[in-house]
This record gives C-alpha cells, structure tokens and sequence, in this order.
C-alpha cells in the first residue's frame, strides 16, 4: 500500500444512480427459455408495455436500507408489544366494548394482509420488468410483516378476551367474514395488472387511509398502545405501497393508449368492490369505538371525497375519470353504518364480536353527525329495539338473509335516492338468477359471469348442509365460534363480566 | 394506574390461539414463530378459480409431486419471524457496511493484483444475474408453494437474493469507481461468455420448472450448494496468494449467509423426505438429476479462475454435498 | 383544489418533520390528530434536508421519513436533497 499514491477517484453516487445501478439490469432477456414462457401472465389482460425500464420507483430502497430502516421499526414495535403484556396495557382502554373492534380487525383484516403477502409474491415474480417486481416484492415481505405483527400485537388480547382466539379458521367460514376473503381472492385470482390496479391503487391509494387512520386513531384515543404501535408501524410501509399504487396506474396509462379503458374499468370495479368492504369500517368508526374520533361520512369526505377529487384531477390528463358509482358512495355516506350495525344487531347471535345498543350519549353524538337521516331514520329503531329488550324481548332476526353475489354482504343496503326502500338487482344468466345488492355489484357480475357464478355464498352453504349442520348451533360449533362467548351482546357476555370485575378491583385499589 | 390490579384476577383466560394450542396438543404459551406461523395460508373452500392458473385452487397442493400430509412440518429451525429476520439480517448489513465503508475510504481494494482484480470482474460480478435468478426462484416458491411455513421462508430467502444482488453490484461499483461499466461488462459476461453460458442455461430452466420443491432443490440446495463453496471459499482462497484478503470481508455476507440458510433448507428437504419412500425418490433423483447439471454449469468457471485445480475443487464440492445429502436422508 | 397532503406520527423525529415543512412551505396547513398530524398543501409540497439537518444537528438521510411517516397524497419525487409530493393539475 502506498499512502502517498493519489487514490484513484471514488464518484460520490446521488440517490438516484446508486439505486439504478444497484436494481436496473439485473434482469436479463432469455435465450435458452423463451421469454414469454418465463412471464406467462404479463400479456393475458391485454395490458401494452412497450418499455419496462420506464417504471420508476420514486422511494429507490435498496436491501441494506430496507433491513436497516424495516428492523429499527421492528425493534420499537417489539419492545412496546412487551411492555404492553408486561404492564397488562388491557386494562388501559376505555371500555371493554373497544376489544371487539380488534377482533374484527383480526378475523376480517388480518387474514387480508397475509394474502396480500402471497399475491405481490406472485407479481413480485412474474412482472417482467425489474423495477416493479422488486417494488412488489418489498410489498410482498411487508404484508407478510403486517399479517404477523398483528398477530403478535393481538396475542395478548386473546389471552383476556373472547373472539380472537381463531382468525384463519373464521376468516375462511364465518358468514360475514366472506365479504373480505371473496374481495381478497378476487383481486388474487386476477392477472398480475388487475392485481395491482385492485390492492395497489383501488385499495390502498384510494381506499386504505379510511381503514387505517381512523382505526389507528381510534386505537390511540382508546388507549390501546399496543395497537396504535403495530397499526403506525404498519402504516409506515403504506406509503410506498400507495407509491406504488399510483405509479402502477401511471406507469400502464403512459405505455399505450389502449391500456386506458381497461384500466379505467378495473378502477370502476375495484372501486365499488372496497367501498362495499368499508361498510364494516363504518360500523366499526360511528358504533364500535367507546370514544370516536370523527364519522364515517367525515372521514369519507376527508380521505375520498377530497383526496380523490386532487388524484382524480391529476389522473385526467390520461383520459381517466372518477370511478363509476362514486356519486352512489357518497349518497349512502350518511346511512351506511346505521344499516350495517343494525344488521349485526339483529344477527348477533352469529357473530364472532358482541353487539350492542348505542347509549342515549351516543346517539347524540350519531344525530349531531348526521342530523339529516339519524335522528329521522335510525334512532326510532334503536328505540324500539331498546324497548323491545327492556321488556324481555331482544330482536333476533331469525332467518338467514339473501346475499348480494358479488360483494356478498346481505342485501341490506337502499336505493340511492331513497333510504326508505330496500335496493334489490338481478340478473339472468345461463338460466339462474343472481341478486345484488346495488347496481354497482351487478355490473361488476354482468362483466364476468364466468367468475362470480363460483362464489362460495355463505347461506347457500348452509342451507346446502356445507358448514355443519343444518342447527345454527352446528353451524356456530363449525365456525369454532364459542356458543355464548363470543358472540350475543356486550352486556351479559363474559367479557363483560371479566371488565367490571378488573374495574372494581381497580377503584377498590384506587382509594 | 396499571398494575394496582391483584394478579389473581387477572390470569390469562387462553395461552395462545386456538389454532396453536392445537397444533401444540395442548393450551400453552407459544413462541412468537408458531403463533405467526401456523395457517396463516387460506384453507377451506375457495372463492374463484385464479384466472392464471384455472386447473388449481389459489393454494393448492397439488403443484408438487411432493406429499405431505401436514405441510406445516417445513419448519424453519431459525424459526424467522419477519421482526427476527430483519433485525438479523441488519446486524449483518452493519458489519458488512463497515467493510464497505473501509473499503471504500481506504482504497483497500487497489492492493489487490491487477491480474486477479480482473479475475474477480469476470468470476464475481456477473453473479449478481444469478442471484437475482435465485431471487425469481424464490419468489415463485413463495407464490405457488404450499402453507406458510415454506412460503414464509421462501420470501424471506427472496429478498436475501436481491440484497446479494446489490452487495455483489456494490463490489463492481467499487471496483469501477461508481461508473457502473464493470456491471455492464459483467451482464454481457453473463449473457455471452462460453464460461457463462451453462451456468445461465441450468438458471433460466429453473425459472419455468413447474414443480416448486424441484426448484426449491435444484436452487436452494444444489446449484447454491455449489457455487457458494466454489466462489466464497475456494475462489476466495485462491486469491489469498495475490492480493485477493481485501475482498473477503465484502463478500463474509454471503459465506455467512450461507452456512445459516443451509440449515434452512436442510431442514426443509430432511422433514420433506422423513415423511415417505415416495418422497425420499423424488428428492434423491432431483438431487442427483441437477447435481450432474450443476458439475457441468460450474466447471468452466472453476477452470477460468482455478486453471487446473478446477477438477479437484469441483469434486471436492460435489463429494461435500453428497455427504450432506446423505445425512439428510437422501441417496447421493 | 388539488391539495397534496402527508401524515407522520407525533413522535420526536417528527415533530422536527412537520417544523421544516411548515417553514418551508408557507402554504402548508397542519391539523393536529390523536397520535398524528396531517400537513395539507395547495399543489405541491417539500421536505427538504436541509431544513431537517438544521434542526436536528446531524445529517439526514431522507428515506429516514420511512420511520415516522403514516400516509401521503400526491406524486412522490425523491432525490437526495428534497421529498416532493405534487399533483399535476394543469393539462397533458
């Protein structure tokens, strides 16, 4: 070694370069295989690339940076999951009633993640360009860390409280459950574009902050610690997965004009398919959690109404438009999660969370949120069904609903224009008749019979003796859900019990 | 105001999941690997056909020839978590960056003999396509692979060969001064030069097998079974005599990596083969079947860095690997 | 009105965040939300790093907003010395 030799010179490289030297050209065109059997999928959706190495990723992470940053995150969040069991952080939150958000979230959402997981896996694999299939790839090991933070974030919750204790299992059974598992399957079961155009854009970009946000805020002004660590962890790999949403939309936009249209009816499609899976976010924002943070309808406002308006704007210069039934979304913004609750009221024998009765301070807060439908609409219902179990006589529905073929939730939703009258489609094909519930769910049918004819509906199975038994106990026992456990209303479960027990120990302590 | 509470009344009322106590036979507390491990892969009936794939369900065990009947026996004996896999794989990138970085400030590698320097442009850099093939393969294993225990790891193998990938371009952007001209004269190595070519051949019949436990053979257990030795330890030595120390500790990632995903696959094919005769067939001619490739895919490289030693190497290699594969129960 | 927004977590390394943004871009509004603050911003907004490394006394890597961020609206551009997020309201 010469110290006194000039060292020959080392270029400083910008972000941009590093990156590009470190990711473009590690791919390579086949010879010995030809391409097209290495890529089978990247043509079938009659999506044009004329030129892969267009794709940008505008966040350029490179695996040393993606370990360093993803395991400091692990290390906060591992260390206050600990801390949480530790301190038994359960006894924090404001109200027991709280919980059954999180074991919605575990059996409905959690399941999601993992899926996602295996779907950018597949994409991750089969896009042809470089680029993206890193981006998805990244995607890909993220979701899978966000199936399994929330499964550890929850273990502690399992430990106290009833309903949590069989995610997997419910998620692939239990009635409701089959609205985000047919959603999830749907987008996986598509070709690699739609894929993305359905998680990556529909989903994430457009959607995902109503999930997220309000879930995560919630979490903290109920003093869930625990969760809002696991949901901001997550959220913080969001942001490159709605990067990624966009850039996808733009990337297949700028390649050939012929991408536009199909593009613009998966946008369509994927847009009616996640609001139809948000009506059990609305519920859970105006009825689930003890201290709220905004309304579902502000919170569409906020996250769709004028986020979507600025992407929407942007996204007009390649001739997109808004997707189709938008206007319909927002009319049902003011009865949404009124008509959801009072269905899972009505069906609380069935379901995997407890349910109750808005207290007399809640609704309130519901009329003073939607003063044009709530106080007019719903609270006389609330009031009856009060009367109604004062008296001895709580309301069960006791037949099982008609399902909508395409979103799969009952059909309890209205006509646009009229809140009043309950909105029923159909449609004929190959001699059967297929029910929706809205005209959005029948267009998305209408366009792809083939698919949607295989959907595994719930009632059907049951009536057809698929899921245990022709008893609802037997169907209960097969879902593993705990017949008067989990399910019933709040008041008089076990959990219930359980709280008030931990609260009187608490102020017996306290004095 | 937390913990005021008597602990005898708040005793947990569950251990662990329901799904985990059964696996485990019983209700008792679970290690943070079976709780976010065990079926987190959708089970059940499934909605819709993949229209990619209509002869098989979304997950479906029939895309290999392999049987088992519980495919949560493919257990990870690191049993990698994401949270513990990434925090491992940091503490490793940070001892790898304080080569880098020394390196890169003292010039380390302008020591090393321009003949060997050249040998490491034409033997080393090119293997960033290789990787990223391991990569795809990988990624496959992920997508078609059956339950989360495999596929978990699998994506988590994915992503190590991206970062090989880069580590393995960082080398090149040493040695070229950050221009990128040795990455591009490595790519046109891959795709032209006859020391290449087989190695490039046996890679791209991976990337259209259909069964994915020969391919999690043929990449994971064969041809890295190979090259690692070949490069990070043979080349590696070789280059001892001229100058070559300066690069190992660019490339200790890599040997390092390598001796901890072996017991991963090791596990995997062991479970694998234990379960059946049938099984035991499959892995053993699989094994044999790209062994005799991957002789063929790596001796024109052996030759160009080892010259005559080549053979030896080689054989010592295939001879190592036989060992191996017989002690996980399989025939060589 | 085509706003860009982002969101980031009250944490520590944040707050220094959401104080460069709002200095730099005068436009720029803040709302205050449980356990988040979301920025919004008529057309275009930058975190710069410089503006950062000012504040906190040490250098800035721009992917470390990966740690603190919760969700974004807009079309990233990245680069070593700013994160911008813009929208393109005006024709093709």
């Amino acid at each position: 070694m010469n110290a006194m030799q000039p060292p020959p010179k080392q270029k400083k490289l910008s972000l941009k370069e590093r990156y590009a030297h470190l990711t473009r050209g590690l791919g390579w065109n086949t010879t010995y295989q030809p391409m097209d059997k290495v890529f089978p999928f990247a043509d079938y959706e009659g999506i044009k690339i004329h030129d892969w190495d267009a794709w940008e990723d505008p966040f350029r992470l490179t695996m040393d940076a993606y370990w360093k940053y993803q395991a400091e995150k692990e290390r906060k969040l591992y260390a206050v999951i600990e801390s949480f069991a530790q301190n038994n952080g359960h006894l924090n939150i404001t109200d027991a009633r709280y919980v059954n958000a999180l074991k919605l979230f575990l059996t409905g959402v959690s399941p999601l993640e993992y899926s996602a997981h295996r779907g950018y896996a597949h994409v991750g694999r089969h896009f042809v360009g470089a680029g993206p299939r890193i981006a998805c790839q990244m995607q890909a090991i993220d979701e899978l860390r966000h199936a399994q933070t929330q499964i550890h974030t929850m273990s502690h919750y399992n430990k106290f409280f009833d309903g949590l204790h069989d995610a997997r299992h419910m998620h692939d059974r239990v009635w409701y459950l089959s609205v985000p598992k047919s959603f999830f399957e749907d987008a996986c079961s598509a070709g690699p574009f739609e894929f993305l155009t359905a998680i990556s854009f529909s989903f994430e970009y457009v959607l995902t902050n109503l999930l997220f946000v309000p879930f995560m805020s919630g979490a903290a002004f109920n003093g869930d610690m625990a969760t809002v660590t696991f949901g901001f962890s997550a959220q913080s790999d969001e942001a490159r997965h709605m990067t990624l949403g966009l850039e996808i939309i733009k990337f297949m936009l700028e390649q050939d004009e012929a991408n536009v249209p199909i593009v613009q009816r998966w946008i369509d499609k994927w847009f009616w398919r996640g609001y139809r899976l948000l009506a059990l976010v609305s519920m859970m924002m105006d009825y689930m959690l003890p201290k709220r943070i905004m309304s579902w309808a502000e919170a569409w406002e906020m996250y769709f109404e004028q986020a979507g308006d600025a992407l929407f704007n942007d996204l007009s210069r390649y001739g997109i438009r808004k997707p189709k039934y938008f206007e319909v979304a927002s009319k049902e913004k003011h009865r949404l999660s009124h008509e959801v609750w009072s269905t899972f009221y009505n069906y609380t024998q069935a379901t995997a969370f407890h349910t109750w009765l808005p207290t007399e301070e809640e609704m309130t807060w519901l009329s003073g949120k939607y003063p044009d439908t709530f106080d007019r609409l719903y609270r006389p219902r609330f009031e009856c069904w009060s009367e109604m179990e004062k008296k001895g006589n709580r309301y069960y529905n006791p037949t099982l609903p008609q399902l909508c073929v395409t979103c799969q939730i009952p059909m309890i939703f209205t006509e646009p224009d009229d809140p009043t009258t309950t909105c029923f489609r159909s449609a004929e094909y190959k001699g059967e008749r297929y029910h929706f519930c809205s005209d959005g769910c029948k267009d998305i049918f209408c366009y792809e019979p083939e698919k949607y004819i295989q959907s595994w509906l719930p009632v059907h199975q049951i009536y057809q003796g698929n899921c245990g038994g022709a008893e609802m106990k037997d169907v209960l026992a097969w879902y593993h859900l705990n017949f008067g456990a989990d399910n019933f209303d709040y008041t008089g479960s076990p959990d219930q019990k359980l709280w008030d027990e931990w609260q009187a120990q608490r102020s017996a302590n306290a004095v | 105001m937390t913990i005021e509470i008597k602990t005898n009344v708040i005793q947990p009322r569950r251990q662990t999941y329901g799904n985990v106590a059964r696996r485990l036979g019983a209700d008792k507390p679970a290690s943070r690997y079976d709780e976010s491990m065990f079926d987190l892969q959708a089970t059940g009936v499934f909605h819709y056909r993949p229209t990619w794939a209509p002869e098989y369900e979304l997950f479906d065990a029939r895309r290999t020839a392999i049987v088992l009947a519980d495919w949560h026996v493919l257990r990870d004996p690191r049993q990698y978590y994401y949270g513990t896999y990434t925090i491992a794989r940091s503490r490793m990138m940070e001892a790898a960056e304080k080569s880098f970085s020394f390196a890169e400030k003292r010039q380390a590698l302008t020591g090393i003999d321009a003949d060997w320097t050249g040998k490491i442009h034409s033997y080393l850099l090119p293997l960033r396509h290789y990787e990223w093939g391991a990569n795809m393969n990988n990624s496959q294993i992920t997508d078609i692979g059956f339950g989360s225990a495999i596929t978990e790891a699998a994506m988590f193998a994915t992503m190590d060969r991206l970062g090989i990938a880069q580590l393995i371009s960082r080398v090149g952007l040493i040695l070229d001064g950050g221009t990128g001209t040795s990455l591009l004269a490595a790519k046109d190595a891959w795709m032209a030069s006859p020391a290449w070519q087989p190695l490039r051949h046996a890679v791209e019949d991976m990337l259209v097998m259909p069964d994915w436990f020969e391919l999690f053979v043929a990449q994971n257990l064969v041809f890295d079974g190979f090259i690692y030795p070949l490069v990070y330890r043979q080349f590696d030595q070789a280059g001892m005599a001229h100058g070559g120390a300066a690069l190992s500790p660019l490339t200790e990632f890599m040997a390092d990596w390598f001796e901890e995903i072996s017991r991963w696959v090791d596990g995997v094919i062991t479970a694998a083969g234990k379960e059946s005769e049938a099984n035991r067939d499959l892995l053993s001619g699989w094994t044999k079947a790209w062994t005799a490739r991957a002789v063929e895919a790596v001796t024109p490289l052996a030759e160009s860095v080892l010259g005559d030693g080549a053979a030896e190497a080689v054989a010592e290699i295939a001879s190592q690997l036989g060992q191996r594969v017989r002690r996980l129960g399989l025939q060589a | 009105m085509s706003k860009v927004s982002i969101t980031f977590q009250n944490t520590d390394d944040a707050r220094h965040l959401v104080d460069a943004i709002l200095t730099d871009n005068p436009d720029a509004t803040a709302s205050v939300m449980p356990a988040m603050t979301k920025i919004d911003c008529e057309g275009s907004l930058s975190l710069r790093r410089d503006s950062v490394e000012a504040r906190i006394g040490r250098s800035f890597d721009l992917q470390e907003i990966h740690l603190s961020i919760v969700t974004l609206a807009g079309n990233v551009d990245e680069d070593d010395d700013a994160f911008t997020l813009a929208w393109n309201t005006g024709a093709r």
